[in-house]
């Protein structure tokens, strides 16, 4: 299949594009003539919202994204942030929704493909990689096929790279059934001065095609990802790339040894919309022109038009200016790995942006317009109807066992170890926290005490029902995981999916979370350093719920001196710190609500912004002063769940005390926000309310002593930790082989 | 003694080979690429774990075909120690180096998790730290680590002793035949085993139960 360059351009096929009329006219406008068939065809790859953010712009510059650590804000491939002593952590989030769904096991390989090499373009080896996932309702047909395919993708390629994975989240949701999320995160260490940028430098230099060969897979991925769904859905399945991750792995290490060669002046990897998106970005950021020689550019398949290869999603390519006296140096390296290495143009000083093809001079546009001149909308939005508090007498009881044990063993709390037991945690020896507590941790390797935090939080129900208090409960919880390791939370990253934009509605969920994100970012100095959009998670009109992911980063300075959450010992003080008065009491949008009684109701709870970060400095002094010995954040399910948690992940149980003349319903399940669970030594108790906590007007009730080998909640019956881990353990596998969850022990 | 680590396009656990060889040994092990046809002179060779070649055939087919893997069979030949960990073991078998087969995990899942070990020859070159029947922690990760062997293999390596390791306490996490994580040549020189001593060698890693077999091989007294 060969398609000519002079197709002829009719309304048909710019709107196949993805180009509304308008922004058609601006192309006429812009260039004085018709495009051609490839100058279309790059047009809709440079100004589809997922490679323009045309929607979202406006309102991603209100987002802080520089502070005291903060090397590289946005506009990179990925965050730089240092850890000092010459060190830096480079770091991105970014999702690859629509190709999972039509395709989960390639979709999501390549989507951790893609973020690998996003963070080992800028000149960092990754160190660790983290998955927020998202599917429909466990009973809907698609859901088990997704997740099987969707957590083997990212198990086969980031396994075969190379990298652990330490963290990340998998939640259930009838609104996810059309559109699942696949928020890939990736993090590496760099020198600070060792840091590769995508700005080219200097006229007439060699641009250097490295990797992979390239093929027709992927051709219009981007403009695909940037519309909704509908039946047709499997017509899409071309767009999907195809991943290969011995050739990443290979494209990693070639790339780090040049790299250290010194003959790099500007690398960007080929990601969304390929070639085209590389090198227009590399030229309009040097302000230089970019020329193409196709038939230089390696490929797998015949007679592939100027069209397929620009437009082409090919994996594993990258583009490179390279210094010409180095030339011979770069080639070895790359035959060394057995990769394909060619120079397939030059840089210009006149800002075109020419492709040549058989002779043939297919594309000559403006190099800088193409991104510059992308359009940009202030879409109409409305302000999101925020919910009733619940009335007090309107909260449904249970017996708090019971619902304990069934919270537990439900979708959304049960454990993920059939997860992530398909993904290599402990590779490159560095793992010293793996999933299953607060945050990953891993060793800063070549350093002898520090350690780098992880981890990736949302609470999508929260934000449906009130998007800017949700938006910042996603950067709080985040915040307050990696307090909980003892870690300084440094920067993050955020992945924000949501529905069709063009729907005031859905703009104003995206409007309102960001206002929520940039809020809670400047209170807890969290600048968000990268990230990414996703818009048009839709199907058939009906939109995901909104979800913006945010990936975080934290430094131990130490981690001898670091808090899991397991509960170290028998008989030590459980203290709850940063509770109100009555402990808490917060049901309105709770999974006790949601899980048990099928109900949606309530506001979410609010964040206290300086309370948050008031208790987590103190928090985090516990534990680097060594007083606390386990630390766990309350999120979903509360105090019951925390404690819970705390004690499966040790085998140790725990008898927590109830409050005189309160429901336990909202003490246990209730989920205000702020609050950690801490032991300490029970004979440092009083020593810790008189001293420590002093006038800092944080509340830090005792409200239990660990030991023994159940959870005794108040006045509920006591659970064996056994008990609570088959709850715990068997929701998954069960589901996953298409099994009824194990039925739970019937109450004593 | 002094050692050397294979390098092969799409090994990635090489990192982790040579930090382990180091710390226990305190000398950094020498290097050889798939090309080399000639290892330098160390007692002790390792193969480690990772996706030579992407595995896209079957895993360790490609690696155990390449010229370096000439050379490790004359080494071996001629009496140094070698061991392959992961896809290392998998590439010992293909290259001939050590009897059976290697298949996918019963669950057909990559699995990545502690196991326990149980220290099934502790007469051996690799194991003389520990003590027969010795119980050991011990992570895997893998995807084809499901060892098998035709029964006249199976009852000639169980009868002279070159199974070197068993899953221990039901933890068989790829329904590997009698339980086998790890088994010796009969000259009893080439070590291949599924699971990652070297990510259990320090405190950071939460235990240290796989230094001995480094120890073992490398002539170091047991801490």
């Amino acid at each position: 299949m060969t398609i000519p360059n002079d197709v002829k351009i009719t309304p048909e096929l710019v709107a196949s594009h993805g180009l509304k009329p308008d922004e058609y006219q601006r192309i006429l406008d812009l260039i004085g003539r018709e495009p051609s068939f490839t100058e279309l065809g790059i047009f809709s790859a440079m100004w589809n919202e997922h490679c323009s953010y045309k929607s979202s712009k406006k309102w991603l510059r209100t987002l802080p994204t520089s502070g005291a650590v903060v090397i590289q804000g946005p506009g990179e491939n990925a965050g730089v942030v240092d850890i000092g002593d010459g060190d830096c952590v480079v770091f991105k989030m970014e999702s690859h929704n629509h190709p999972s769904y039509i395709e989960p096991y390639q979709g999501a390989a390549t989507g951790v493909g893609g973020i690998l090499r996003d963070v080992f373009t800028m000149g960092a080896r990754p160190v660790a990689a983290m998955n927020a996932l998202r599917f429909g309702e466990p009973g809907h047909p698609k859901t088990r096929h997704l997740v099987a395919g969707v957590v083997a993708g990212v198990g086969g390629y980031g396994n075969s790279f190379g990298v652990p994975t330490v963290g990340g989240e998998v939640n259930f949701d009838a609104r996810y059934n059309g559109n699942c999320l696949v928020n890939a995160f990736a993090a590496g260490l760099a020198k600070t001065d060792g840091i590769f940028y995508s700005k080219a430098e200097g006229v007439g230099l060699p641009v250097v095609y490295l990797g992979a060969k390239t093929g027709r897979d992927g051709v219009g991925g981007a403009t695909m990802a940037s519309a909704e769904f509908d039946d047709k859905i499997e017509e899409k399945r071309p767009t999907v790339q195809v991943g290969d991750p011995f050739t990443e792995k290979c494209l990693l290490e070639a790339c780090l040894e040049l790299m250290a060669s010194g003959a790099v002046i500007a690398i960007q990897d080929m990601g969304a919309a390929g070639l085209t998106c590389s090198a227009v970005e590399m030229g309009a950021k040097g302000d230089l022109g970019i020329e193409i020689d196709l038939d230089k550019v390696p490929v797998r398949e015949e007679r592939m038009s100027a069209y397929e290869m620009m437009l082409s999603e090919s994996q594993e390519r990258m583009l490179m200016v390279l210094r010409p006296e180095k030339e011979a140096e770069a080639a070895a390296i790359f035959r060394k790995w057995g990769l394909d290495f060619a120079i397939v143009g030059r840089t210009t000083d006149d800002l075109r942006f020419r492709i040549l093809h058989q002779g043939e001079q297919v594309a000559d546009l403006p190099i800088k317009d193409l991104g510059d001149k992308a359009p940009e909308y202030d879409r109409p939005w409305t302000e999101p109807v925020v919910r009733p508090a619940l009335a007090a007498d309107d909260i449904p009881q249970a017996d708090v066992a019971d619902a304990l044990l069934k919270l537990l063993g439900s979708a959304d709390l049960s454990s993920r170890r059939w997860v992530y037991e398909q993904y290599d945690t402990l590779i490159q020896g560095n793992s010293l926290q793996r999933p299953g507590g607060d945050a990953g941790v891993v060793r800063v390797d070549g350093h002898p005490a520090k350690a780098l935090a992880f981890s990736s939080d949302v609470t999508p129900r929260y934000c449906e029902a009130d998007p800017y208090e949700g938006g910042k409960q996603a950067v709080a919880e985040c915040w307050r995981n990696l307090t909980a390791t003892g870690a300084l939370p440094l920067a993050a990253t955020d992945n924000l999916n949501f529905g069709n934009p063009e729907r005031p509605e859905i703009m104003g969920q995206f409007v309102a979370a960001i206002k929520g994100i940039g809020e809670a970012c400047r209170a807890l100095d969290f600048p968000i350093v990268s990230g990414n959009v996703s818009l048009y998670n839709e199907t058939n009109g009906r939109g995901i719920l909104p979800t913006p992911t945010i990936g975080g980063v934290g430094l131990l300075a130490d981690w001898n001196r670091m808090a899991r959450i397991g509960f170290a010992a028998g008989d030590e003080a459980i203290l709850l710190v940063g509770a109100p008065k009555n402990w808490g009491s917060h049901l309105g949008q709770s999974v006790y609500l949601r899980d048990l009684f099928g109900r949606a109701d309530g506001p979410p709870p609010p964040v206290d912004l300086a309370h948050e970060r008031k208790v987590g400095d103190f928090v985090r002094g516990l534990i680097r002063d060594g007083v606390a010995t386990a630390v766990h954040d309350l999120s979903d399910g509360g105090l019951a769940v925390a404690l819970a948690e705390m004690a499966m992940a040790s085998g140790i149980g725990a008898t927590v005390n109830q409050l005189n003349g309160l429901s336990p319903v909202p003490l246990f399940f209730g989920e205000d926000q702020g609050r950690y669970l801490v032991t300490i030594a029970r004979d440092r108790v009083e020593s810790f309310h008189a001293g420590r906590i002093g006038d800092s007007g944080i509340f830090a009730p005792w409200i239990g002593t660990t030991g023994g080998t159940a959870l005794k909640l108040g006045e509920a019956r006591a659970v064996p930790v056994s008990e609570l881990r088959r709850a715990h353990e068997g929701w998954f596998p069960a589901f996953m082989a298409g099994e009824p969850a194990p039925e739970l022990a019937p109450a004593a | 003694m002094k050692s050397a680590v294979v390098l092969l396009p799409g090994l990635n656990r090489d990192r982790d080979m040579i930090a382990a060889l180091t710390k226990i040994s305190g000398h950094a092990p020498a290097t050889v690429w798939e090309t080399d046809t000639a290892i330098p002179d160390v007692d002790l060779i390792v193969i480690p774990g990772g996706f030579s070649y992407g595995d896209y055939l079957r895993c360790g087919a490609i690696a155990a075909r390449m010229p370096v893997m000439r050379a490790v069979a004359e080494k071996a030949a001629a009496g140094a120690m070698v061991i392959g960990v992961c896809n290392g073991f998998q590439i010992l078998v293909e290259a001939g180096l050590l009897p059976g087969a290697l298949m996918r995990n019963s669950s057909l899942r990559f699995v990545c998790r502690e196991v326990k070990l149980s220290v099934a020859n502790a007469n051996t070159a690799f194991t003389r730290s520990y003590r027969a029947g010795q119980v050991l922690r011990c992570p895997v990760a893998h995807h084809d680590g499901n060892y098998f062997a035709d029964a006249e293999t199976l009852g000639r390596i169980e009868g002279n002793g070159q199974v070197v390791f068993r899953y221990a306490e039901g933890t068989n996490p790829n329904g590997s035949v009698n339980d086998i994580a790890g088994i010796m040549n009969e000259k009893g020189n080439v070590l291949g085993m599924m699971p990652h001593p070297e990510n259990l060698i320090e405190a950071a890693h939460g235990g240290t139960d796989g230094r001995g077999l480094f120890e073992s091989a490398l002539g170091l007294e047991a801490a």
